[in-house]
C-alpha cells in the first residue's frame, strides 16, 4: 500500500469515526432543501428554475462544514509533525487529505443530490446534469477549501473566517455548476458549461496542494 | 539582542514620505477641485442626462478597488519572496481602503444606474465582480486581524492575496459568462465622448492620488505604533 | 539509511521578536546522545524543530553527513529524523495497534512484528484499545513504539521521560541507549535523569 493511500485511507477513517463527516454534511444539505421551498413557496415551477442554484449552494455550505478540521486535528495533537517528516511530501500529503475529504463529504452529496432534485421538480435531463456538476464541480470545493483550512489552521475558531475566505474564490464552480443545470432546464446544451467548470476544478485541484502545502509548512514552523 | 536592521528600512520610508506627503496631499486636492468642476459643467449626456456627473465618481472608484489589489499582490509578493519587512505593513494597510473604495464603486455605480434600470440593482456583471471583490477584501482583513502572531499572519495574508490575485481573472470571466446567460444590462457602454475624458482621466489621476495619500499615512500610523509597542515592550 | 554525524554551525534562532540562542556550535557522531539542557522557554523546543527542518535558521546550518554524502537541505534531513514531540501524535478514535500501523506505513516499512513491538513497550493488551482510553504514560509509551518502528537514525526528543513511570523511563532508556549502539543518533531536550547522554548543551 503506498504512502499516499496510506494517509488517505486513515483520513478517511477517521472521517467515518468521528461521528461521521458524511452525515453531517448530507443532513445539512437536506435541510437546504428542506428550508429554501418552506422559504420561497412550493410554486413548482419557480423551484425547478431555483433548482440548480439552491442545491449548488447547499451542496458547498454542506462540504464547508468539515473542511476546518482537515489540518487542523492533525496540527493539534502533534500528528501533523510526523506526517511532515513522512516520505510523503506535503504537497502530497494535502493532494491524500484533499481526495479524502471529497470521497467522504463532495461524493456523498453528489450522490444524494438527485433525490432533493426530486424535491424541487427538476425534470430528468436537468437532475442528471446537477449530478454531474456536482460530480465535477465538488472537488474544486474540496481543494479551494483546503487552502482555507491551511490559512486557518492555527485559529481556534477558524470555521468562522474560512468560509468568508473561500466562498468568493469558488463562486466560478457555482457560477458554471447552476448555470450548467440551467442551460438543461431551457433545453440548451450544458457543455460548455461543465466543460469550464470540469476546467476550473482541474485546475483547482492541481494547484491547491502547493498553496495548502505553502500554509501548512509556514504553520510548521512556529 | 536588538535586531536594528527591521528599523533602517522604515526608517528611510518615514524620512522619505514625510517630504513627499504634503505634495501628494496638495495634488490629490488640485484634481479633485478640477476634475469636480469640469465634472459638473460638462454637456448632460444625451442618454443619461445629468447622472453622468456620477461616471466621475464611479468609474474612478472602480479603477482604484482593482488598482488596491493590484498593490496588496505585489506587496504580497515583495514579502514571501524578497521577506521584506515594509511589504507586510504596506499589504495590510492597503487593505481597508481597498475596500471602501470597492464598496464606493458598487453603492456609486447602483446609483448611477437606477436611473437607466429603473431599480437599484440589476446584478449586472462588472457590480457584481465588485460585490465579489469586496469579499475577498473583507476576507483577507479578517484573515489578518484572526492570526495572532504577526509574521505568520503576513505569511498567510500574503499567500491569500495572491491565490486571490489568480482567482480573480476566472471570477470576473465567470460572472460575465453568467451575465450574457441572463441578458443584464451594463452601465458603461463602449467609447466615451472627448468632452468626459479630460475631467474623467483628471478624477481617475485624483483618486489614485488620493489612495496613495490615505495609504502612505496608513503606513506612517502603523511604523509608529509598532515603535511605540516596542518601546513599551523594552521600557517593562 | 544510516548517518554518520550531525554538526551545527554557528546557529542562530529568532522567534517573533526574540533572539532565543545565537552562535550555537555541536558536533554529534553516529552512536551519540546528545542532551539539551535549559530553562523554559530557552529554545530547546525551537532547536529540536530547527535540526528537523520545520524552522528555518536565522542564521548558520546544520550539516549532516550520511552514506550518500554531506547536506545541509532541510528537508533531506527531516527524512532522517525519528521525532518525539511534546504531543503524541495519537488519534483517540484509533486503536494502538492501527494507529502503529498507519505509521509504520506512512513510512514505508516493514509491518510484520508490530505486535510484538507493542508487547516490547509494555502495551500488549492494549493493542485493540482506542487510544482515547490510554493513560499519558501509556500514550508516550505507544509513541515510543511509533519512533521505533519508523526506523530513522536520528532521534529527536522533546522531553521524553515527562508523563512516564520508572519503569516507562527505563524503558525510554534502553530503547535510547540500544538506538545509539546501533549506530543512530539520539538528541534529546531533558535534563538527563538517566544520565546516560555522552554530552550537553546548555541553551
Amino acid at each position: 500500500m503506498s504512502v499516499f493511500t496510506t494517509l488517505l485511507l486513515r483520513d478517511m477513517r477517521l472521517a467515518g469515526r468521528s461521528g461521521g463527516s458524511a452525515v453531517l454534511a448530507l443532513s445539512f444539505f437536506a435541510l437546504v432543501a428542506t428550508l429554501v421551498p418552506l422559504g420561497v413557496g412550493a410554486n413548482l415551477n419557480l423551484l425547478s428554475r431555483v433548482a440548480g442554484g439552491v442545491l449548488w449552494v447547499g451542496a458547498v455550505l454542506a462540504a464547508l462544514l468539515s473542511l476546518d478540521r482537515l489540518f487542523q486535528g492533525d496540527f493539534e495533537d502533534g500528528s501533523l509533525d510526523v506526517i511532515a517528516l513522512s516520505p510523503l511530501t506535503l504537497e502530497l500529503t494535502a493532494l491524500a487529505k484533499i481526495c479524502a475529504h471529497w470521497l467522504s463529504t463532495g461524493l456523498p452529496l453528489t450522490l444524494l443530490s438527485p433525490l432533493l432534485a426530486l424535491l424541487f421538480n427538476l425534470p430528468g435531463t436537468a437532475t442528471g446534469v446537477l449530478f454531474i456538476s456536482l460530480l465535477i464541480g465538488t472537488p474544486a470545493v474540496s481543494a479551494i477549501g483546503a487552502i482555507g483550512a491551511s490559512l486557518t489552521l492555527s485559529l481556534k475558531r477558524g470555521g468562522l473566517i474560512l468560509p468568508l475566505i473561500i466562498l468568493p474564490l469558488l463562486s466560478p464552480s457555482v457560477i458554471f455548476g447552476a448555470g450548467a443545470v440551467s442551460a438543461a432546464l431551457d433545453g440548451l446544451s450544458p457543455g460548455s458549461a461543465l466543460g469550464l467548470l470540469a476546467a476550473f476544478a482541474t485546475a483547482s485541484v492541481l494547484l491547491s496542494p502547493f498553496a495548502a502545502a505553502a500554509c501548512v509548512r509556514l504553520n510548521l514552523s512556529s | 539582542m536588538n535586531f536594528l536592521f527591521r528599523y533602517a528600512n522604515p526608517h528611510e520610508f518615514m524620512r522619505l514620505s514625510g517630504i513627499i506627503l504634503p505634495f501628494i496631499a496638495i495634488a490629490t486636492a488640485l484634481c479633485f477641485a478640477i476634475g469636480l468642476y469640469l465634472g459638473f459643467s460638462v454637456p448632460p449626456d444625451y442618454q443619461q442626462g445629468t447622472t453622468v456627473t456620477l461616471m466621475f465618481i464611479h468609474v474612478p472608484a472602480d479603477v482604484v478597488a482593482e488598482f488596491a489589489y493590484g498593490a496588496i499582490a505585489v506587496c504580497s509578493l515583495l514579502s514571501l519572496v524578497w521577506r521584506h519587512p515594509l511589504a507586510d505593513t504596506a499589504a495590510r494597510a492597503a487593505a481597508p481602503f481597498g475596500a471602501l473604495f470597492t464598496a464606493l464603486a458598487i453603492i456609486t455605480g447602483a446609483l448611477w444606474g437606477k436611473p437607466m434600470w429603473g431599480t437599484y440593482w440589476v446584478w449586472d456583471a462588472r457590480l457584481t465582480s465588485f460585490l465579489l471583490l469586496l469579499f475577498l477584501y473583507l476576507g483577507y482583513m479578517a484573515l489578518w486581524n484572526a492570526i495572532e502572531d504577526e509574521t505568520r499572519a503576513a505569511r498567510a495574508c500574503a499567500i491569500l492575496a495572491l491565490i486571490g490575485l489568480a482567482d480573480i481573472p476566472i471570477i470576473k470571466f465567470s460572472v460575465d459568462w453568467w451575465n450574457t446567460l441572463h441578458q443584464g444590462e451594463s452601465i458603461m457602454s463602449g467609447k466615451i465622448a472627448p468632452v468626459y475624458l479630460v475631467p474623467l482621466l483628471i478624477m481617475m489621476l485624483g483618486y489614485v492620488l488620493l489612495f496613495a495619500t490615505l495609504w502612505m499615512v496608513r503606513i506612517r500610523t502603523a511604523i509608529l505604533e509598532r515603535r511605540a509597542r516596542n518601546l513599551m515592550r523594552e521600557a517593562v | 539509511m544510516m548517518i554518520s554525524s550531525l554538526t551545527a554551525e554557528k546557529l542562530a534562532c529568532v522567534r517573533g521578536d526574540r533572539a532565543l540562542f545565537d552562535g550555537l556550535n555541536f558536533h554529534v557522531t553516529a552512536g551519540q546522545a546528545l542532551a539539551v539542557e535549559g530553562a523554559n522557554g530557552a529554545g530547546k523546543t525551537s532547536l529540536l524543530r530547527l535540526i528537523a527542518g520545520f524552522l528555518a535558521p536565522a542564521k548558520g546550518r546544520i550539516l549532516v553527513k550520511t552514506g550518500q554524502g554531506e547536506s545541509d537541505d532541510a528537508e533531506e534531513r527531516g527524512r532522517l529524523v525519528g521525532w518525539l514531540g511534546h504531543l503524541d501524535g495519537l488519534k483517540p478514535q484509533m486503536t494502538a495497534l492501527e494507529q502503529l500501523l498507519f505509521y509504520a506505513r506512512l513510512h514505508a516499512v516493514a509491518e510484520a512484528d508490530l505486535p510484538a513491538l507493542l508487547a516490547e513497550v509494555g502495551l500488549a493488551r492494549q493493542a485493540e484499545l482506542p487510544c482515547r482510553y490510554l493513560s499519558a504514560g501509556q500514550k508516550r509509551r505507544l509513541a515510543l513504539a511509533r519512533l521505533l518502528a519508523s526506523r530513522r537514525p536520528l532521534w529527536l526528543l522533546d522531553e521524553p521521560f515527562a508523563a512516564l513511570d520508572a519503569s516507562g523511563q527505563n524503558l525510554m532508556a534502553l530503547a535510547m541507549a540500544s538506538h545509539c549502539g546501533e549506530g543512530g543518533i539520539v538528541i534529546a531536550a531533558t535534563h538527563d535523569p538517566l544520565g546516560l547522554c555522552n554530552e550537553s548543551l546548555k541553551l
